[in-house]
C-alpha cells in the first residue's frame, strides 16, 4: 500500500498527456466532417441572408454546406473564392465589372461570365432582383405631385435633395445623374444614410438615396422613382462559384435564378433586420406557397452550442499547439545563451503584436488566406509566450544543488529532465498553460473577423446590426467560458503537480 | 591496501581564482578521509571534480585505476555515493522513490529493490513508516538519513558527503555522527568526507587533510597534525578551533 502512493506521483505526468490527448481530440472534431461547401457573405444584412438561402439550398439537396457569415468586403471574399477557402458567395454584377474586372464600361452578362471563367470562376445567371442605387420619396408625397419617374422630377425644383457623402461623390452618382436627366433642384444637402430616413420622414428633406432592396423603403413606406433613362448601372445579384465545385452544388446553385425578385427581396431583408435572425429570414424565402412551420431557423440554444463547440476547438487545438512547441522551446530557453535569448525574444515579440494586426498579417500569405487555419495559428503564436516563459523560469528556479544531486546520481539527461527537473517546474509550466488558455479564449473572438466563427460570430453581427443583445450573446458567453477553463486549470492543478510540492 | 581513488597533479580555475592547485592525492579503501579547511579552501572542488560535476583543468583521476572521462563518468557514479549539506532530495518524490529513484532506472526487481530498502532502514535507524512521506514532511535529521539511504541504496564503493551535517542542530548532528561512525565500520565503507569542523574531523577521521587556498597543507592523523604541523597554518587552524576539541 505504500508503493501505490509512489506510483501516484509517477503516473502525474501521463496524466498531462491523457490531457492532451483531449484536447487533439477536439481538433479532430474538426476535420470529421467531409469537406462541406463552404458560402462566404459580406458584411451587410442582403449578403448574411443570400449566403443562407444557398446553403439552405444546398443542404436540401442533400450537400452538407457551411456558411462563413460577414467575412469582409469585395476584395476579401473574391480572394477567398480564388484561393478556394470558400467555394461560392453572392455578389452583384455592377461590382464584379467595377471592382473585380476594374472596368468602368457597361459589360453584358455575357462579358462578364467570359472575363470570370479566366479566373477559374463561374457566375449563375441574375437571382431576379437588382440592388443598385434609387431614388426615394414619401409615398405620400409621390402621389400628392403625380411622380412615377426621375424625369418627373424636373417639373418641381423645389423638392429638397438629402444624398449620403459617397452617392454625393461617385463617378455614377449625384453630378452625372444631374446633367442626364436636367434636373433643376439647387437644394441638395449631404446627409448620414441613416439620418437621411429620419430626415425624409419629418419632411427635412423630400428625396434621397438609397439601395433598391433596402428594408428601409418599405418599413418608411417610400417609393422609389424609376430609372427611366437608364442611368444606373446594374447591379443584379448573382453567386459566384468556383468552376471546380462539385456539378450537383452548381447546378442546386443555378436553381435560384430568377427566383428573388425585389419585392421580395426587401421582405427578406426586413425580416432579417427585425428578428436578427438570418436563417428565418432565409427560411421566408423557401416558405412562399407552402405551409412549413419551421420558420424559427437554429433556436438560440442550437446556435449557442454551434459557436461554443467552434471556440473551444480554435481556443482548444491552438493551445495544443502552443504546449507542444511552447514547452521544448521553453527547454532550449531555460539553457540561456544566445539560442535562448532569440526564443524568448522572439515570443516576446509576437506577444507585443495586436491581436488583429496579426490576423491581418496573416490572412495575405498563400498558406493562410481567410480561414480557420490562419485563426488557429494567430492563436497559437499568442499563446506560445506565456508558456515558454514560464517554462524556461521553471526549470532555471531549481536550486543548482538538486541539479547537480540529480547528475551525481548517474541518471542519463532524458531522464533528469523527465523525471526530475520537469515535474519540478509543473507549477510553473501549468500556470503558464493556464494564462495561455484563458487569453486564448478571450482573443479567439476575432477569429470571427475571417469568418473562423466561435462566439465572435454574434458579436460581430451585433456591432452590424448595432444591436446590444447580439453581441452580449456571444459576449456571455466567452466570458463564462473564460472562467471557467480558469477554474478547470485550477483543479488541474491537483492532479497534475506532484503532491510534494504542493504540501 | 591499495588507492581506491587517485587524483595525479589535478587543477582547478575558476574565472579569476584558483581553486586547486595541481594536487597530488590518494583515497585508501576502507578508510574515512577527512577533507577540512576554512572556507573556499578548495575542499569541495576536490570532492565536486570526484564525481565528475566539474572536470578538471589539468591532470587524471582514476577511480580503481580507471581514468574517469566524460563516456564512463555516468557508469563511475553509479559507483559512487554523494550527500550534500541540504540532502539533495527530490520535493516532488518520497523518501522512498528518492531512495530507490537510481534502482528503478537500472530496472532492480522490485523484491530486490524491498529488502535493500528495509536492510538500510535499519542500518540509518530510519523508521519504515515514514518511507511515504515528502521531504518537507521529515525533520532536518530524517533528511539526511534519506539521503544516506539513497546513496548508499547500490552499494557503491565510495561514499561522498558534503558537509552533510552542517545544517542540523547539535543534538540531532550528535546522534547523527555516531550512528554515521557506526555506518561506515560496519559496511567497511570508504568515506571521503568534508567538513569545516575540526571536531567532527578528528572524531571520524582515520585520515585528515587539511586544506588551504587551493593547496593540500598536511595529511596525517590528528595526532601528527596536532605534534607536527607542516607549516604554521596548521597550528593556526588547531588553535583557532582548540574550545570544540574536547579529547
Amino acid at each position: 500500500m505504500l508503493v501505490g502512493r509512489d506510483r501516484r506521483a509517477r503516473r502525474a505526468l501521463p496524466l498531462c498527456w491523457l490531457a492532451l490527448l483531449f484536447v487533439m481530440f477536439l481538433a479532430a472534431v474538426i476535420s470529421a466532417s467531409a469537406n462541406p461547401i463552404i458560402i462566404g457573405s459580406k458584411k451587410f444584412t442582403e449578403s448574411y441572408v443570400l449566403g443562407e438561402i444557398a446553403k439552405r439550398t444546398l443542404n436540401d439537396a442533400v450537400i452538407p454546406a457551411e456558411h462563413r457569415q460577414g467575412m469582409g468586403g469585395t476584395i476579401i471574399l473574391w480572394q477567398a473564392l480564388q484561393g478556394g477557402q470558400i467555394d461560392a458567395y453572392p455578389e452583384y454584377t455592377g461590382t464584379i465589372a467595377q471592382e473585380i474586372l476594374k472596368t468602368n464600361r457597361q459589360l453584358s452578362l455575357n462579358e462578364i461570365g467570359d472575363a470570370l471563367a479566366r479566373f477559374g470562376v463561374g457566375m449563375t445567371k441574375p437571382l431576379g432582383f437588382n440592388n443598385t442605387y434609387a431614388l426615394v420619396m414619401r409615398r405620400s408625397e409621390a402621389q400628392r405631385l403625380g411622380l412615377r419617374t426621375i424625369s418627373d422630377l424636373r417639373k418641381h425644383p423645389e423638392l429638397k435633395i438629402g444624398l449620403t457623402h459617397e452617392f454625393l461623390d461617385r463617378q455614377d452618382g449625384w453630378r452625372p445623374l444631374r446633367e442626364r436627366y436636367g434636373l433643376p433642384q439647387r437644394n441638395v444637402i449631404g446627409i448620414d444614410h441613416a439620418l437621411g430616413y429620419a430626415a425624409l420622414a419629418n419632411g427635412s428633406i423630400d428625396v434621397k438615396d438609397a439601395y433598391s432592396t433596402d428594408a428601409k423603403i418599405a418599413e418608411n413606406d417610400l417609393v422609389t422613382l424609376e430609372d427611366d433613362l437608364g442611368f444606373f448601372p446594374k447591379y443584379e445579384a448573382v453567386f459566384l462559384f468556383r468552376l471546380s465545385m462539385r456539378p450537383d452544388a452548381i447546378a442546386a446553385l443555378r436553381r435560384l435564378e430568377g427566383t428573388l425578385d425585389e419585392k421580395r427581396m426587401i421582405r427578406l431583408n426586413l425580416e432579417a433586420e427585425r428578428t436578427k435572425n438570418y436563417t428565418r429570414a432565409a427560411n421566408l424565402y423557401f416558405e412562399d406557397g407552402a405551409k412549413s412551420t419551421d420558420t424559427m431557423g437554429e433556436s438560440f440554444p442550437q446556435k449557442l452550442a454551434r459557436w461554443t463547440l467552434r471556440h473551444l476547438q480554435l481556443a482548444g487545438f491552438s493551445l495544443l499547439l502552443s504546449v507542444l512547441f511552447g514547452i521544448p522551446l521553453g527547454i532550449l530557453a531555460s539553457r540561456g545563451g544566445p539560442i535562448g535569448q532569440s526564443i524568448l525574444g522572439f515570443a516576446s515579440v509576437v506577444q507585443t503584436i495586436p491581436s488583429l494586426a496579426l490576423l491581418a498579417l496573416l490572412v495575405p500569405l498563400p498558406f493562410f488566406g481567410i480561414s480557420v487555419r490562419t485563426a488557429i495559428t494567430a492563436l497559437f503564436l499568442y499563446g506560445l509566450l506565456p508558456i515558454v516563459r514560464n517554462t524556461a523560469s521553471g526549470l532555471q528556479d531549481i536550486p543548482r544543488s538538486l541539479r547537480e544531486s540529480a547528475i551525481a546520481l548517474g541518471l542519463s539527461p532524458i531522464i533528469r529532465l523527465w523525471q526530475i527537473y520537469l515535474p519540478m517546474a509543473s507549477r510553473s509550466i501549468l500556470s503558464g498553460i493556464k494564462t495561455s488558455a484563458v487569453i486564448n479564449i478571450g482573443t479567439a473572438t476575432l477569429a470571427a473577423l475571417i469568418g473562423a466563427g466561435g462566439l465572435g460570430e454574434p458579436i460581430l453581427s451585433g456591432l452590424n446590426l448595432n444591436d446590444h443583445v447580439t453581441i452580449l450573446e456571444g459576449a456571455i458567453p466567452a466570458a463564462l467560458l473564460a472562467l471557467l477553463v480558469q477554474w478547470l486549470f485550477d483543479l488541474l492543478d491537483r492532479v497534475l503537480i506532484p503532491k510534494g510540492l504542493r504540501i | 591496501m591499495s588507492a581506491l581513488v587517485k587524483l595525479a597533479d589535478v587543477s582547478k580555475r575558476y574565472a579569476g581564482a584558483q581553486a586547486l592547485h595541481s594536487t597530488n592525492l590518494s583515497i585508501e579503501r576502507g578508510k574515512t578521509t577527512l577533507l577540512i579547511g576554512p572556507s573556499g579552501c578548495g575542499k569541495s572542488t576536490l570532492l565536486r571534480l570526484m564525481i565528475g560535476l566539474i572536470a578538471p583543468d589539468s591532470g587524471t583521476i582514476a577511480f580503481n585505476d580507471l581514468t574517469i572521462t566524460p563516456t564512463n563518468i555516468d557508469s563511475l557514479r553509479r559507483r559512487i555515493g554523494y550527500v550534500i549539506q541540504e540532502g539533495g532530495l527530490f520535493p516532488h518524490l518520497t523518501a522512498r522513490a528518492n531512495v530507490l529513484l537510481m534502482a528503478r532506472y537500472l530496472g532492480k526487481s522490485q523484491e530486490e529493490m524491498q529488502s535493500r530498502l528495509m536492510e538500510l532502514c535499519e542500518l540509518t535507524r530510519f523508521s519504515d513508516t515514514l518511507l511515504s512521506r515528502y521531504p518537507v514532511e521529515l525533520s532536518g535529521g530524517q533528511r539526511q538519513r534519506v539521503s544516506l539511504m539513497r546513496a548508499l541504496m547500490l552499494s557503491p564503493e565510495l561514499l561522498l558527503l558534503d558537509e552533510p551535517l552542517g545544517a542540523l542542530d547539535p543534538l540531532v548532528r550528535a546522534s547523527l555522527q555516531k550512528d554515521l561512525k557506526e555506518i561506515f565500520a560496519r559496511l567497511q565503507q570508504t568515506v571521503l568526507f568534508v567538513t569545516h569542523d575540526l571536531g567532527e574531523a578528528i572524531y571520524f577521521g582515520d585520515e585528515i587533510v587539511l586544506m588551504n587556498e587551493g593547496r593540500i597543507v598536511q595529511k596525517g592523523s590528528a595526532s601528527d597534525l596536532r605534534e607536527k604541523p607542516a607549516e604554521p597554518f596548521v597550528s593556526e587552524f588547531i588553535n583557532a578551533q582548540r574550545g570544540v576539541v574536547l579529547t
